[in-house]
């Protein structure tokens, strides 16, 4: 049975038989077309945001928040550009994320017509990969194969490029499309076995063990074996920025967030193990400082989806090749056949690691003068909303204090941009979490620098009625830069002062800019208000929420190792370095 | 610096060569020299690429052109197991007083001459890079008016063939 339509409503169709049913977007001339069939689907939400780069990354919260695909669209030229910021984001931390674009007619392409840009060109390098349709007989297949590459093996971004020719030309649309099979696309889910049992035999083997816990066990949704895994061995376990939540953290296993502004127990723990059980991991240099004095005595099980991950910067003793939800089940069944309902012993490494938990938790400083301290204000949302809540975080200082001081309990719960580091993340991110989870408290933590950056996406939320909270940690700066120029540029500040926050002209000022946005719109100075502020965000759903918490501008994020220096040398606070009892 | 011959089989498709060439680029490999034709299957191109290389990047880079959609199947051909030939077209400055010494050389090298005019020659060459540099050198005396040269193009030795291991 085939049925005559256009491109354009093959688009709508397609994305529609493939169980698509929210995207985020903004029309122009080249994709003018698709919009109009759009317009009629009852099965697909289109959420209108006012700046291209609002839908990538709403697209990104939306895909990070359900598991599922995130969807964006947009016209030619700038439209498309505009959407390269989130597919580079989503490329580097690896979002399911299928862009569409509308590209100008078929022959045109090349004569340097209006609104014309090579996207496809442009975005080759940070997309899994990339189509250009100029047929609309072509748009069942490629859509169907996009979304195919998007969500399985590792995933990442796809954008479709279509002419605004083919969108226009009518066809006989059938589905499911006949379509080519990928030929050089064959992601390997199922690991050896013989991997596994050497990865068996150095764990039992290992007297020191971590397990190094990265964003591959979130997107692979291996929470639940990873949890297994840590009660057959009893090890220690860290889980990097991207992967916050794939374990409790409030098990006592958990040492917190590795890397440059991790825990003291999981940096120095990393540092002494003798194997790392690596599972969806990449060995980022924020996580490993210099690689050549990373984990020097340690030997490296790594687990990943992405053979090219594996080797890439660490040598790997055992290389495992597949899907962390496929590989931890069949190392737990391993595990478990050879100690037999024993466990492994693991005490002395225990002592020493739980000596580290003791004198070196994680803290933080109060704030003089009464001014609010940014990471106190975190630490309450976390508290104040629980583990049910998300927490989207954009780039920077309270990023990481967003990553130390929430206790998170649920995958999906933690959305940040990590790889990419791309400001503005977070209102957006917020946005598409909330349209993708509408039960849950989403909250947009975001820095006064951040916010300028996307916050017109705010009357997205108010207009479509998506109701998130958003958390301005106003320190009046762009705090994390300004943290570098203190430490490392001798308090020289240049260009980090943005005049939003205490005893500044406070432009713009956010509780009027949030209320011309029809948000409910809260300052707070003090603890008691801070506490007030949080309690009415959480009982407020008609209407977004807009707290400008007024923290104090000196707070640094601790623990820190400096840029490209080895993770011995991570300090609690300034000028402190750790003490090692009995250390070599 | 030791150099290796991939042989790659890869969807024939718009952009193809923009994504293995911008991957070298943008990863920081050197390519000595890229070859791209039809192979024996419709709708696959084959490509021949020569890479120099230090340490260990060169599993790094095959596995990063696996990781390109378009990208089929990847081999490395051995020197010892394979056949690499370039091939080249030199002008070469002639009198009548050496024309004799050239075509002595051309012989040599089992070159052909494929244009004559009064003061110069086209010359024909094909072989390995090393064979190609030498038989330069011996030109060289008289004088290069114009070097063209095409990338490596490698097979394996044997009945078996690159494509036997996709079915």
């Amino acid at each position: 049975m085939t049925e005559t339509m256009t491109g354009a409503q093959a688009v709508v169709r397609s994305l529609e038989e493939l169980g698509i049913t929210d995207i985020f977007g903004l029309p122009g001339g080249a994709i003018l077309p698709t919009y109009d069939p759009l317009m009629d689907s009852e099965k697909i939400r289109h959420v209108l945001v006012r700046h291209e780069q609002g839908a990538g990354h709403a697209a990104e919260g939306y895909a990070s928040a359900t598991g599922k695909l995130g969807v964006c669209i947009a016209t030619s030229g700038p439209g498309a550009t505009n959407l390269v910021t989130p597919i580079a984001d989503a490329h580097m931390d690896s979002v399911p994320l299928l862009a569409i674009t509308g590209q100008v007619n078929s022959h045109a392409i090349g004569t340097d017509a209006f609104q014309e840009a090579d996207i496809v060109g442009i975005t080759m390098p940070i997309t899994k990969h990339s189509f250009l349709v100029t047929n609309a007989k072509d748009i069942p297949a490629v859509i169907s194969a996009a979304v195919e590459l998007a969500t399985s093996g590792r995933p990442g971004p796809v954008l479709v490029d279509i002419t605004k020719d083919a969108q226009n030309q009518k066809f006989e649309f059938s589905w499911p499309p006949k379509r080519d099979i990928l030929p050089g696309y064959k992601p390997v889910t199922h690991p050896h076995g013989r991997q596994v049992e050497a990865a068996a035999e150095l764990i039992l083997a290992s007297e020191k063990p971590m397990l190094y816990v990265g964003g591959g066990v979130i997107r692979a949704e291996a929470h639940q074996e990873l949890a297994r895994l840590a009660e057959v061995t009893g090890a220690p376990l860290t889980t990097t920025l991207m992967a916050r939540g794939a374990f409790p953290d409030t098990h006592h296993q958990h040492l917190g967030m590795p890397g440059m502004h991790g825990t003291v127990p999981a940096v120095t723990g990393l540092q002494k193990a003798d194997l790392l059980i690596t599972l969806g991991a990449r060995f980022d240099d924020r996580v490993t400082g210099e690689v050549s004095s990373f984990a020097p005595g340690a030997k490296v099980i790594h687990v990943d989806i992405d053979p090219a991950e594996i080797g890439k910067v660490r040598h790997a003793d055992v290389p495992i090749v597949g899907d962390a939800k496929v590989v931890i089940a069949m190392l737990n069944a391993e595990l478990e056949k050879r100690l037999a309902g024993k466990k492994p012993d693991y005490s002395d490494w225990w002592q020493f690691i739980d000596g580290l938990k003791t004198r070196y938790p994680l803290g933080y400083e109060e704030q003089e003068d009464g001014i609010l301290a940014p990471q106190w204000v975190i630490k309450r949302i976390g508290e104040m909303t629980g583990p049910e809540g998300i927490f989207a975080a954009g780039v920077g200082q309270h990023q990481m204090w967003s990553a130390q001081f929430i206790d998170y309990d649920r995958p999906n719960s933690w959305l940040n941009s990590g790889g990419a580091g791309t400001m503005g993340y977070s209102v957006p991110a917020a946005m598409g979490a909330k349209v993708g989870e509408p039960g849950r408290d989403v909250w947009a933590i975001d820095g006064d620098g951040c916010f300028q950056m996307t916050n017109q996406e705010l009357a997205t939320c108010v207009i479509n009625n998506i109701p998130i909270k958003v958390a301005i940690i106003n320190n009046s700066s762009l705090g994390m830069v300004r943290q570098w120029q203190t430490l490392f540029y001798n308090s020289r500040y240049s260009n980090t002062d943005l005049h939003t926050g205490a005893d500044t002209q406070m432009v713009p000022d956010f509780v009027r800019l949030g209320e011309s946005y029809g948000c409910l719109s809260i300052r707070a100075t003090n603890e008691k208000e801070a506490e007030e502020a949080i309690k009415l965000a959480l009982e407020t759903n008609d209407r977004p929420v807009v707290i400008d918490f007024i923290v104090g501008r000196d707070a640094m994020v601790w623990p820190m190792v400096p840029a490209g220096v080895s993770n011995d040398a991570v300090q609690y606070a300034r000028d402190a370095r750790p003490v090692w009892e009995g250390d070599e | 610096m030791t150099k290796h011959i991939l042989s790659l089989l890869v969807e024939d498709k718009p952009g193809l060569l923009t994504r293995v060439a911008g991957l070298f680029a943008r990863r920081g490999y050197n390519i000595q020299s890229l070859a791209v034709g039809s192979s024996e299957i419709e709708g696959l191109s084959r490509i021949t690429v020569v890479v120099a290389v230090e340490g260990h990047p060169l599993e790094q880079i095959t596995k990063q052109l696996n990781k390109l959609v378009n990208v089929v199947k990847i081999v490395e051909l051995e020197e010892e197991n394979s056949i690499s030939r370039d091939h080249m077209m030199v002008k070469v400055r002639t009198e009548a007083n050496n024309r004799s010494q050239v075509l002595e050389a051309v012989n040599l090298f089992r070159a052909r001459v494929v244009d004559v005019v009064s003061d110069s020659v086209v010359i024909e060459v094909t072989g390995d890079s090393a064979k190609c540099q030498a038989f330069l050198r011996v030109l060289e005396p008289f004088g290069i008016k114009e070097l063209v040269q095409s990338g490596a193009i490698a097979i394996g030795r044997g009945s078996k063939s690159m494509s036997d291991r996709i079915k």
